[in-house]
């Protein structure tokens, strides 16, 4: 197939094409690693309080771990390397509210860092509060 | 043991939503569907099995962050329109408040890197 | 005669006097690195935000340019100036601290060429005795316009390009110097109905192979009449489309073409496909490419910038890619 005749088409052979197995094993390293260290901390943290106290903190440690790294300038590097293995968990999350937050400082401090907070994350936000609701509601029917 | 099933259920979901965004999707979409699946599967019960397995392996990845949103509203005795709307932030209100105050005086003493 | 066939302008006598170029700290660290004249060792250039340190940037390479071409800016009669961002930004704050009528323009990652290009007509056709074109670009605003904020981690795929942190500039007269502008093809917008705003090789590479062919063919000429044939910043994706279009068109330029986006990093810098960007072909033609013309390395060469018209709103409304490309012709003036 020429390039001129169907370019859409014929193009895709000199597009190159991502490495699945390999991103898909250094998130599926990387994520089940983040899961054991989390599942240390939990253990740790439950000898001296509620279990569900344990796991907000450990979600919390993992938050502050996050904008500390993103602050720091490294949180994207890491993402680069682990790809989902560090995005989809609460710390990919942490790390668009940071993200924003800092990249809008030079807005000031209303239309910049709060105004531009939720930019990123403010899509999964929403979708999670309406879908909760909704399906709360569609229980409590039952 | 359960280190291991917190590995394999952690891993797996982030290396499935790997898959998911290297054949199609845009990480912002797959982190919106993975909240979704929390939900819903939150909503049918699934996903306290999940967390039964794989503890943290569960709760880390943003389909916890749905499976909270959801147990918040339902795993309560006050069921109803008004109670609803308050208890979706009940149990992930303080992940939220954290990232957000973290986040703003974060901005407020540090630049973006590049 | 200066338009010949139908998008060609040939100038009688058109010359780059002098050039400047200054560039961020990737740049500096590549493989060409000490070609620019101005380096900033941080991605701030000392200043307080991104969109200053882009300024800072074209200042710099106006300042060494002039100072190359021993003028003062009140002996500049036009400046022509462009970047990436929203409302040309860059190029309007830092014309305001000169005293010469100013002409901004975009065409995003073409407009290094486009206002060498325009500049040259102006000063051929006598409305300019010298004009100045510039072009900046800086990674971190263009990711924070048309990507996402610098810090979030999002991982790039193969086909994404690194924005070029840099600014150059020329300065174009009628009095006889080291590189005559002998011609110029204006491009015409090209659609080639790509979605994907990672891989705007793929959307630039039939522009700039219509440009390049509709040079050919209106000058009669064909791809042994150049030394070297290098386009902006197709990157390691486009620059491989773009030879295979030429070839099937029966050009064959495999062993004069380049691109400027490969020329500027190293493969393992973490620079994904290549460079991209305004800044791109400026710094690497008016820094890199015309100094090894001085040196005697070639003696004519067909430079082709090429831009995507990327709007982020338009991508999110379901819209494609045009792209862009302008080509100029630069040939080395040899001589007592």
């Amino acid at each position: 197939m020429r390039l001129r005749d169907n370019y859409r088409q014929a193009v895709k052979k000199f597009q190159p094409k991502p490495s699945y197995v390999a991103n898909s094993l250094k998130a599926f390293f990387i994520g089940g690693g983040l899961s054991v260290v989390a599942e240390v901390l939990r253990a740790q943290f439950r000898m001296n309080m509620p279990s569900l106290t344990a796991e907000q903190a450990v979600l919390l440690l993992f938050i502050s771990a996050a904008v500390v790294l993103t602050a720091i300038g490294v949180y994207d590097d890491f993402s680069q390397f682990a790809g989902a293995g560090s995005t989809v968990l609460i710390t990919g999350f942490a790390n668009s509210l940071a993200s924003a937050a800092l990249e809008h400082r030079s807005e000031g401090v209303v239309n910049g860092i709060a105004g531009q907070m939720f930019k990123v994350g403010g899509a999964a936000l929403v979708y999670g509060i309406v879908a909760a609701y909704l399906f709360g509601l569609v229980h409590f029917m039952r | 043991m359960e280190y291991w099933s917190a590995f394999f259920v952690g891993g797996l979901i982030c290396g499935g939503a790997q898959l998911l965004i290297d054949y199609k999707f845009s990480q912002i979409q797959v982190v919106i569907g993975l909240v979704l699946v929390g939900v819903v599967l939150g909503a049918l019960g699934v996903y306290d099995w999940l967390v039964d397995i794989g503890g943290m392996g569960a709760l880390l990845p943003m389909s916890g962050f749905g499976y909270w949103l959801i147990k918040g509203v339902i795993a309560t005795t006050e069921q109803n329109v008004i109670a609803a709307g308050a208890n979706v932030f009940r149990l992930v209100g303080v992940e939220i408040v954290a990232m957000i105050v973290l986040s703003f005086f974060t901005a407020l003493i540090c630049k973006p890197k590049g | 005669m200066k338009l010949v066939g139908r998008q060609t302008w040939v100038f009688d006598d058109v010359y780059i006097q002098a050039t400047g170029t200054a560039v961020g700290p990737v740049e500096a660290d590549g493989p060409i690195g000490n070609s620019f004249d101005v380096v900033h060792h941080d991605l701030y250039c000392g200043e307080k935000t991104w969109e200053r340190a882009e300024r800072r940037l074209m200042q710099d390479a106006i300042a060494a340019c002039l100072q190359h071409g021993n003028v003062t800016i009140h002996e500049v009669d036009m400046l022509l100036a462009g970047d990436l961002l929203n409302q040309n930004v860059t190029a309007n704050y830092t014309a305001r601290a000169f005293p010469v009528p100013f002409l901004c323009m975009f065409g995003a990652c073409s407009t290094s060429m486009e206002t060498l290009a325009v500049g040259a007509a102006l000063v051929d056709g006598g409305f300019a005795k010298r004009a100045l074109a510039a072009t900046s670009s800086h990674n971190a605003t263009a990711e924070r316009q048309f990507r996402y904020p610098t810090e979030l981690g999002v991982q790039k795929p193969k086909s994404a390009t690194f924005t070029v942190t840099g600014a150059g500039a020329a300065l174009i007269g009628k009095e006889k110097g080291r590189f005559r502008v002998t011609a110029a093809t204006i491009g015409r917008v090209i659609d080639a109905g790509v979605t994907n705003p990672l891989d705007m090789g793929s959307a630039m590479a039939p522009a700039a192979a219509h440009t390049i062919e509709q040079h050919f063919y209106d000058l009669r000429r064909s791809p042994s009449d150049y030394d070297l044939i290098v386009t902006g910043d197709l990157s390691r994706v486009g620059s491989v489309i773009v030879k295979e279009l030429l070839m099937e068109a029966g050009h064959d330029v495999t062993s004069n073409y380049n691109d400027c986006g490969l020329l500027i990093y190293r493969p393992e810098k973490g620079a994904f496909a290549g460079g991209s960007g305004c800044a791109c072909c400026a710094v690497v033609t008016y820094g890199h490419l015309l100094k090894e013309m001085k040196a005697g390395a070639m003696e004519r060469m067909l430079v082709v910038a090429t831009g995507a018209l990327l709007s982020p709103t338009m991508i999110q409304q379901n819209e494609s890619i045009p792209a862009i490309a302008h080509g100029v012709v630069i040939e080395a003036v040899r001589g007592e």
